[in-house]
């Protein structure tokens, strides 16, 4: 394995859930103010993924005082503490961009159960 | 005191540094180097190590280099560079010199020779604006008027025209040593360095160390 690859390996997560576009997920990220350093939680829907070793990001939306909302999270940041998935959703692409376009009932997603 | 060390580029990537900030890098094979020869005022005017970095196959080697090599009683490299230094007796013929001499936080020069762009245009090379597409225009990529006419009557030495690009030698000042790796001889720089990848690198102290 070169070594580009092996430092990526390196600097990779090992705790990060396996994740899906349409799932609802809770970040819990770290933020320094000041001197302080408290949680963060963001919830919403994944609605992308970037893949890439250490440099994979994931997209999250949610609608705030409905105004939408997005965060771009490196998924192998150690600011985050955790990631917790609450639900899965049935979806038919891996970017759900169309979420942006849509408010309300229409931007309901249907869930996935597993059996 | 100067020092310095021969890499090569291995390539670019990102790392998260003091579990915080996802900064780009590039990462540079920067040693083991050996000191071949030492350079005395005395003797030749100046004081400076030399030092070589790289393996190569013996038979490739020429006889007066190997014959150099042989005298240092060294394993012959393939890169050969000279860093000044303040006292020579700091070195010894024979010793490596790793990639730990650097520390995290450290700035350095590095020098390499950036990739060949070929015979390029003056848009290409000096980014000049060239003229409009379209709308009958006939002047698209040129450099336009180079001069006046009677007086001076001549072009000015230095007037930036098409030629060679890339594939000369450049120096990035202030580059800082994110991360020092010495067991694999590994130094890791913030933001990108000349040439493509397995170029070879010059890597020396900041001459203009700003701000520190």
């Amino acid at each position: 394995m070169n070594i580009i690859d092996q430092l990526d390996r390196e600097q990779m997560r090992m705790d990060v859930p396996y994740l899906r576009s349409g799932d609802k997920v809770r970040v819990h990220y770290r933020i320094k103010e000041g001197e302080k350093v408290r949680t963060q939680v963001f919830e919403g829907v994944l609605i992308a993924q970037r893949r890439g070793g250490a440099g994979a990001t994931i997209t999250v939306r949610k609608v705030s005082f409905g105004v939408g909302v997005e965060r771009i999270f490196p998924l192998h940041s150690p600011r985050i503490e955790r990631i917790e998935i609450t639900s899965h959703s049935k979806v038919r692409r891996s970017k759900l961009y169309y979420l942006r376009g849509l408010r309300g009932k229409a931007a309901r997603l249907k869930e996935r159960r597993f059996s | 005191m100067a020092k310095g060390l021969i890499g090569r580029k291995l390539g670019m990537t990102q790392v998260f540094v003091g579990g915080e900030e996802l900064i780009p890098v590039t990462v540079v094979q920067a040693g083991p180097c050996t000191v071949v020869q030492k350079k005395t005022q005395e003797k030749d005017g100046y004081d400076a190590i030399q030092v070589g970095f790289g393996e190569v196959k013996p038979h490739r080697v020429n006889k007066p280099r190997m014959g150099h090599f042989r005298k240092a009683d060294v394993a012959p490299t393939r890169v050969l560079r000279e860093f000044r230094v303040d006292n020579v007796e700091e070195y010894e013929i024979g010793q490596e010199l790793k990639a730990d001499i650097f520390q995290p936080g450290d700035l350095v020069d590095v020098t390499g020779t950036s990739k060949g762009k070929g015979y390029q245009g003056v848009m290409k090379r000096h980014g000049f604006s060239g003229g409009r597409a379209t709308h009958g225009s006939m002047f698209h990529r040129g450099p336009g008027a180079i001069g006046a006419k009677v007086a001076p009557g001549r072009v000015f030495k230095g007037k930036k025209f098409p030629g060679q690009m890339g594939n000369r030698k450049v120096t990035v000042q202030n580059l800082q040593v994110v991360e020092v790796d010495a067991e694999r001889n590994l130094i890791l720089l913030r933001g990108a360095v000349p040439g493509g990848k397995n170029g070879t690198l010059v890597l020396r102290d900041a001459v203009k160390a700003a701000g520190q």
